[in-house]
């Protein structure tokens, strides 16, 4: 069983939700990533989802852009972040998985990016501009790894797509809470919840929510009817406020631990 | 008949965008396929050419250029239409589909500014509120078109993000679509994106070649030798190439040269690129080792764009399809040429093809080759630009 099914599987015995964190590898630093990910994991993060970062990333709003802006100078790409990973997954159990647009992918290859990112110990992927129509590639090369293919599914989703979507999907599946790109928002929508309800009865996947969550109380919200909350905006705000600064990573750490100690 | 039902020209195109807009492409090519067969529809985009663009366009017999080299070379004038180029024939389509289709938002990217001036036109004449996303550096380069489109009524929000030039304002205009998916209808202006745009703005397109075709057939009593346009994104030479595809005229796509093919700062996405996965579809982009999206350079910002549509790729690869570079000095003194010679400033997009046919095609191609070149924008919003190079 690979680490996300059974992070899952732990998690529902012990009737808790997965708190899942954002961050961009090389944000600052490559080097700072790696301290990141054991803070975050000492703060109650149960899966570290990490960018791998892309000129253009169309799917997101502009505190993620800022970051994979500054990610891309500090040379962070498939080679060197699979690498990061691989050195930090002899202290950690933590299940990590990538997040990264399709171009990134295409350019390495398919098959050699399963290959890398697999054996480096990483345990899954998002592939935000990758709708399950364009996924098969990527699927049969993942199922040969046991790599989990992480698919989106969104407010707009009709029934016969969120089937899809399910089906298409290994680990967990990346609902989208609202129509739009990543970003800190004041509220989540409304109609979130009814929509959570609407997935759940399709699917036996676990499914966990992103996009606009920031606050402690939302995450527990969310908590309440999915299977998880993922974080990444604010978490890349906290980065950016304390960039250059000593105590970075115990500052990201804490406003992470604010976040999960609620859920 | 490419695209596949997947939106697929032999592997290039697709739609390799967010979830959140899967439902709205499904919506969209529904819309449009309905269209194509509504015969009210096909009429009353038929009048809105004819009446509020100026269709069909004159195919001009170039006579000065042609005594000069030999050729017989022919403009097909779509510098002459309302806005000033070739881009009202596809937003004039789109716009009366979203009006068809109940969206009450229009929006739109723009390099050049012509295919946002188009755009706002378009939204003016439907009475829809229109916003156009811009990089700052277009908009520096191209302040007559930001004004026209502000007098349109448009709204035109700069981008800063990234080369601030067309491939930022279009990630600008998909994360607007992604947000307002439900009740706006996003107006591409090239033959780019994701299925079903590159079918879709090709369709629009091709009102050009169909033109021609007839009109070269009129005058010359046979099909031309060689089709020559300028390749950006890719649209106005799609749209006069793919009613020729299944005869034996040769088509030439003239990409932005820039500073030169080996100062990696151009727009040849064709001829130097690789390819790659770049605003919902595949095709050939320039990126580097990464796979990072590397910032195009062209004189003319219309041609200042990274990737280029997915037929074209695979016309490139079936090797339907030449395609060349023109730098630009050369794309300047096409400018000047036919400006001089044939009393028709042309816009510098056009001008990288004018240079083509003229001073590469033309004296090789042998004496009375039939040469139809598409003049897809006058030179107006250029002058500045050419001007400051002077």
């Amino acid at each position: 069983m690979n680490r996300i099914d059974k992070k899952f599987k732990d998690l529902r015995k012990k009737r808790k939700k997965a708190f899942i964190a954002f961050i961009m590898a090389g944000d600052p630093s490559l080097g700072v990533t790696k301290k990141l990910i054991f803070e975050l994991e000492n703060n109650g993060a149960d899966i570290i989802e990490l960018g791998i970062p892309f000129s253009d990333p169309l799917a997101d709003g502009p505190t993620i852009q800022r970051s994979s802006g500054r990610a891309v100078k500090n040379k962070a790409n498939i080679d060197s972040v699979s690498d990061l990973v691989k050195d930090v997954r002899s202290r950690t159990g933590v299940p990590i998985v990538y997040l990264i647009y399709y171009n990134l992918i295409h350019h390495y290859g398919v098959e050699k990016f399963v290959r890398k990112a697999s054996s480096s110990g990483v345990d899954g992927v998002v592939v935000p501009d990758l709708p399950p129509e364009e996924s098969l590639s990527l699927r049969r090369a993942a199922e040969k790894h046991s790599f989990c293919v992480i698919h989106l599914a969104a407010p707009t989703s009709s029934e016969a797509r969120l089937k899809k979507i399910s089906a298409a999907s290994s680990g967990f599946i990346y609902y989208v809470s609202l129509t739009g790109t990543t970003g800190i928002r004041t509220d989540l929508p409304k109609e979130l919840f009814g929509n959570l309800a609407r997935i759940k009865k399709l699917t036996n996947k676990p499914v966990c929510v992103g996009f606009g969550i920031s606050k402690p109380e939302q995450v527990r919200m969310v908590s309440r009817a999915a299977d998880g909350a993922i974080v990444g905006s604010a978490i890349i705000k906290k980065i950016e406020e304390n960039l250059g600064k000593k105590d970075l990573v115990k500052k990201v750490g804490k406003f992470v631990g604010g976040l999960t100690c609620t859920q | 008949m490419l695209p596949d039902k997947h939106g697929r020209f032999n592997g290039f195109g697709g739609k390799f965008v967010p979830e959140t807009l899967m439902v709205a492409l499904d919506e969209l090519e529904k819309a449009y396929k309905k269209a194509l067969k509504d015969a009210k529809f096909r009429q009353e985009l038929k009048i809105l050419l004819a009446d509020y663009a100026g269709r069909p366009t004159p195919l001009y017999f170039a006579k000065n250029l042609s005594k000069q080299t030999g050729a017989r070379i022919y403009l097909k004038r779509e510098d002459l239409l309302h806005t000033g180029a070739h881009k009202i024939n596809n937003t004039l389509g789109q716009v009366l589909l979203a009006v068809k289709m109940g969206k009450t938002r229009i929006i739109a990217e723009t390099g050049a500014g012509q295919h946002g001036v188009a755009t706002a036109t378009a939204a003016a004449a439907f009475g829809l509120p229109c916003d156009v996303y811009m990089g700052t550096e277009d908009i520096r380069r191209q302040s007559l078109n930001v004004f026209k489109m502000k007098l349109l009524g448009a709204r035109v929000i700069p981008v800063t993000s990234g080369s601030k030039t067309l491939k930022d304002a279009t990630n600008e205009a998909i994360r607007d679509w992604v947000t307002n998916v439900r009740m706006t209808h996003y107006v591409l202006g090239s033959v780019v994106g994701p299925h079903p745009y590159p079918a879709m703005v090709r369709d629009f397109q091709t009102v050009i070649g169909k033109e021609t075709k007839k009109q070269v057939l009129k005058r010359e009593k046979k099909l031309p030798d060689f089709l020559v346009a300028c390749v950006g994104g890719g649209s106005n030479s799609i749209g006069l190439f793919h009613p020729f595809f299944k005869t034996n005229v040769k088509f030439i796509g003239v990409e932005a040269g820039g500073l030169g093919l080996s100062t990696g700062k151009h727009g040849a996405a064709l001829c130097k690129g690789t390819p790659g996965v770049l605003h919902g579809s595949r095709s050939y982009l320039l990126q580097d080792k990464d796979g990072q999206i590397k910032i195009a350079h062209s004189i003319s910002a219309g041609l200042d764009y990274p990737g280029v549509g997915p037929e074209h790729s695979y016309y490139k690869e079936i090797k339907r399809a030449q395609y060349v570079t023109v730098n630009d000095k050369e794309g300047l003194e096409g400018f000047h040429m036919l400006s001089e010679i044939e009393g028709i400033i042309p816009a510098l997009e056009s001008s990288h093809a004018i240079y083509y046919a003229v001073k590469k095609l033309a004296p090789k191609a042998g004496k009375n080759k039939i040469i139809a070149v598409c003049l897809s924008g006058r030179g107006d919003k250029d002058i500045d630009i050419v001007k400051a190079n002077q």
